[in-house]
């Protein structure tokens, strides 16, 4: 144990009814969410006990720990309870899962994005659960006129062994909630914990077989009218007028009516990113009933910017890759000098396309905007940003507006971006009624924040050793500057130059899982492939050698290089090792290997694959992580392939294009993502365990995986893949 | 509009609306049985998977006006308390992430050990492959998939 002051967001701490006038967040949804035991009617809690905003405790011992943060499908609604749970000492098995709404009085960052909700979560459930069980503790010593020093905890259990007194949580919830929140607290040593560390199955499992309502899409209200979107056809063009008559007259429909979104004058946030200022609203009855008025609407856009095509796009980010940026983004040495002194030079371009994020729970939102308050809930990555824009917008405090988070059908980083639930408050607001908004999958795929397109090109010069001496990447994407700087190799090599350019576009794109990173980790770890075999060194080895020099003699001021070179070492050495690594070959397999630290994580990978005719078939792909402390291994590894088969995925068979500023791809069967079958046959992972404070999952098992399949994919044809998707016939499927 | 009579999860359900409404809007909308998802409407991902009779079909190209008075099962009905030998493998191996594509998934993964019992990798591949997963648990699918067949042969 340490002790540490509780002063990190101590307003947390205090109980959730001082904060919210009582009641705010009480509702006991576990009779409600599935069929009880006749063991569990038994333990039906009498009294529930705040004990602060993070927890609760009945009067018979269970445990409620609320979840801060959005659910996307990271798992961070068993995770970060079970870090409460651990500094709390209670049994997991009598504790209930929670997700909390959003309260900015209480949770600091409840966003869901950039990997960041456990690293920045930690400290703050630690103290949660250890602010409470000091508290427990203080109630006992008061109850048996005992030290507090002396008492001892155990799954939820008190004891003195002095006094030989015993006490369960339950009895001492109702005296520890009156009890000052201490000014320090200790907290457990990594070695003592017995939650954390351990497989435990995902809280919500049991629902989400059964197929019970927790999505956005599944939220059904007394008078709920359902409400679709119809956006412009094209990027580049704007609503100018409909006929909505014979619409309005089919089975039905409510309503049919053009919605400002973002009138004048409306302070955006950030979130607001790919938002359409101007949209159709269609108001009905059923979906089925919106759909049909939606297909038989005839509205009328215009053209009021360049309608631009995947053509336009390819020349433009071409022409800014030949051109040289004013400014560089880091120099170090003399880059043209190594160039020219270099005995031997490689340049290689690299490009990936846009890409939708199509969550497969399309875009919805719940919302009743009355004149007095506004209720909201859906599936949202950033309420915190929602509620201020729709602050601004409803003309409405902040207080008056509530938002509940639903489960969501997957983020991936389009649910950043939540002009869908401002579009649902205005519709709500207009029928003065409750709605939810429904996408249609076209709608989905055609008003994305896509993932923007990316060239980049790599020159690296060897001396007559093979020695790495000279570094040149430039980098451009659309709307997006692509090139990191200050990661590796930067800081391993004497003469090295990053230049970035973007290429403003009007097609809207945004975060698209580990962004950036998710193209330049691929073509970067393929071109270091190439450059270690023009050296004629194993691929690992070169790594190796480069990581070294970061270590031993860093180039520039070593805290201006992005990552750990012992860390990601580290990694690499460990899956040389799981993988028994000898170079491109494992028997019949062909090999590539990729290593990426991004999002705080280091990540490296070796991946098998045999090809038959031009269909690749991945084998196996082994994966060492270090993202410091694994809160639960089990959800851990689950994200670790959940990343690795998005990637490959992603990076063979998916791409959005565009004819004249339209999409050409708005369905599943234009646009493809990869199947059953094609996913590897295995993954195996394998954590570092070196007791430093978690980072997050939720991307950098991603980037890296692109790198290992095309070094692979060479060692199984002999040919380079440059240009994503490596493999883009459509796959027919049944 | 018209009125029909539907067989689901073992109850009679009327239900009176446009003859061309797809039965999962009708399941969705009409009978608040939302563990069926919309996911792409033109059964390509295989997120709106039923069981009629005991076939798996996709229930956003299936008009209430071809189904008749054939038995139709949902997920909410696939067992009494959860407890399929798929939705136990599905817990067992902890296969979800985000969910919203796994009713469909086990209402396929059932239908399809209905009909092979003791699949391999390559046959659970085909059968699987119109059920898109876009979290990526695909192993995970056909690990809980082969687990749910060996416990039902054992």
């Amino acid at each position: 144990m340490k002790l540490v002051k509780t002063t990190y967001n101590r307003r947390s701490f205090l109980r959730s009814s001082a904060l919210a006038g009582g009641g705010m967040m009480l509702g006991f949804s576990w009779l409600a969410s599935c069929k009880p035991t006749p063991e569990q009617l038994k333990s039906i809690p009498k009294e529930w006990f705040d004990i602060n905003g993070f927890l609760k405790i009945a009067d018979n011992g269970m445990v409620t720990i609320m979840s801060p943060n959005p659910e996307i499908g990271q798992n961070v609604k068993t995770a970060m309870p079970m870090i409460v749970a651990e500094e709390l000492d209670v049994d997991w098995d009598d504790v209930i899962v929670e997700q909390a709404p959003l309260n900015t009085d209480i949770f600091t960052r409840q966003l869901a994005g950039g990997s960041q909700s456990i690293r920045q979560g930690w400290e703050g459930l630690r103290m949660a659960g250890a602010t409470a069980r000091q508290m427990l503790i203080t109630a006992a010593a008061a109850a048996w006129q005992v030290p507090a020093n002396e008492i001892t905890t155990k799954a939820g259990v008190l004891s003195h062994e002095g006094s030989n007194k015993t006490a369960g949580y339950g009895e001492m919830a109702s005296a520890a909630a009156g009890v000052e929140i201490p000014e320090e607290v200790p907290l457990k040593e990594a070695t003592e914990f017995t939650i954390i560390g351990t497989d435990r199955k995902n809280v919500d499992g049991p629902k989400i077989v059964t197929g019970q309502p927790m999505f956005g899409l599944d939220i059904q209200e007394d008078g709920m009218l359902t409400a679709m979107i119809v956006h412009p056809p094209a990027f580049g063009m704007t609503y100018k007028s409909m006929d909505v008559e014979s619409v309005k007259a089919m089975p039905g429909i409510k309503d049919v009516f053009p919605i400002e979104v973002y009138p004048e004058g409306v302070e955006k946030q950030w979130s607001d990113g790919g938002g359409i200022a101007t949209l159709v609203a269609v108001v009905g009855e059923s979906t089925w009933q919106c759909m049909q008025a939606k297909k038989a609407l005839k509205v009328e856009w215009e053209t009021t910017s360049k309608l631009e095509s995947s053509a336009d796009h390819e020349e433009a980010l071409t022409r800014l890759l030949n051109s040289k940026p004013k400014e560089a983004a880091r120099r170090d040495g003399d880059v043209p000098k190594a160039f020219k002194n270099a005995a031997k030079v490689i340049e290689r371009t690299y490009s990936a396309p846009f890409l939708a994020h199509n969550t497969m729970e399309p875009m919805n939102f719940y919302a009743h905007v009355t004149a007095e308050e506004a209720k909201l809930k859906g599936p949202i990555q950033t309420p915190e940003f929602l509620e201020k824009t729709l602050a601004s917008r409803l003309e409405m405090p902040l207080e008056k507006i509530d938002i509940m988070m639903t489960r969501m059908g997957g983020g991936f980083g389009r649910r950043l971006y939540g002009h869908f639930g401002v579009e649902a408050a205005v519709i709500s607001k207009k029928m003065q009624a409750p709605i939810k908004l429904v996408y249609t999958r076209e709608d989905d795929m055609t008003q994305g924040t896509y993932r923007p397109s990316y060239k980049v090109r790599y020159k690296a010069g060897l001396d007559e050793n093979g020695k790495l001496i000279a570094w040149h990447v430039r980098g451009v994407g659309t709307n997006d500057d692509l090139v990191f700087e200050n990661r590796f190799p930067a800081g391993a090599v004497d003469n090295y130059l990053a230049e970035k350019h973007m290429l403003e576009s009007n097609v809207t794109t945004g975060a698209w899982r580990a962004p950036r990173s998710n193209f330049i980790a691929g073509a970067e770890q393929a071109f270091i492939d190439e450059v270690a075999e023009l050296a004629g060194k194993d691929p690992i080895e070169f790594r190796l050698e480069l990581f070294d020099r970061a270590i031993n003699d860093p180039v520039g001021d070593p805290e201006t290089n992005d990552y750990d070179p012992k860390r990601y070492a580290g990694v690499l050495r460990l899956v040389k090792e799981k993988a028994g690594w000898t170079g491109g070959k494992n028997g019949n397999s062909a090999r590539g290997v990729a290593s990426y630290y991004c999002h705080n994580s280091y990540v490296a990978q070796v991946l098998d694959l045999t090809m038959e005719g031009d269909t690749p078939t991945i084998d196996k792909v082994w994966c060492a992580v270090d993202c410091g402390i694994v809160i639960n291994p089990l959800s851990a590894r689950n994200q670790i392939e959940g990343g690795i088969i998005d990637g490959i995925g992603h990076a063979t068979y998916s791409q959005m294009t565009f004819t004249d500023g339209k999409p050409d791809q708005e369905n599943f069967d234009t646009y493809n993502l990869i199947r059953n079958n094609q996913a590897p046959k295995e993954i195996e992972t394998f954590f570092v365990e070196n007791g430093i404070d978690p980072t997050g999952l939720g991307e950098p098992s991603l980037p890296p995986v692109i790198g290992a399949l095309a070094n692979a994919l060479y060692k199984a044809t002999g040919q380079r893949y440059y240009h994503q998707p490596f493999i883009s016939e459509r796959q027919v499927v049944g | 509009m018209a009125n029909f009579n539907l067989n689901i999860n073992g109850k009679s359900q009327q239900v009176d609306v446009d003859p061309t409404t797809p039965i999962l809007w009708v399941l969705r909308d009409h009978l608040k049985l939302v563990g069926t998802k919309y996911g792409c409407g033109v059964a390509q991902c295989g997120a709106c998977t039923i069981h009629l009779g005991d076939s798996a079909v996709r229930s956003c190209q299936l008009p209430i006006s071809t189904v008749g008075d054939q038995e139709i099962t949902t997920i909410e009905g696939l067992s009494e308390n959860g407890d399929h030998p798929v939705q136990q493998a599905w817990i067992e191996e902890d296969v979800y992430q985000c969910g919203y594509c796994q009713a469909g998934q086990i209402m396929n993964a059932s239908a399809f050990l209905k009909s092979n019992s003791n699949p391999t990798d390559a046959e659970i591949e085909t059968a699987m492959n119109g059920n898109i997963c876009r979290c990526g648990t695909y192993t995970r699918i056909k690990k809980a998939i082969k687990k749910a067949a060996a416990s039902e042969n054992a």
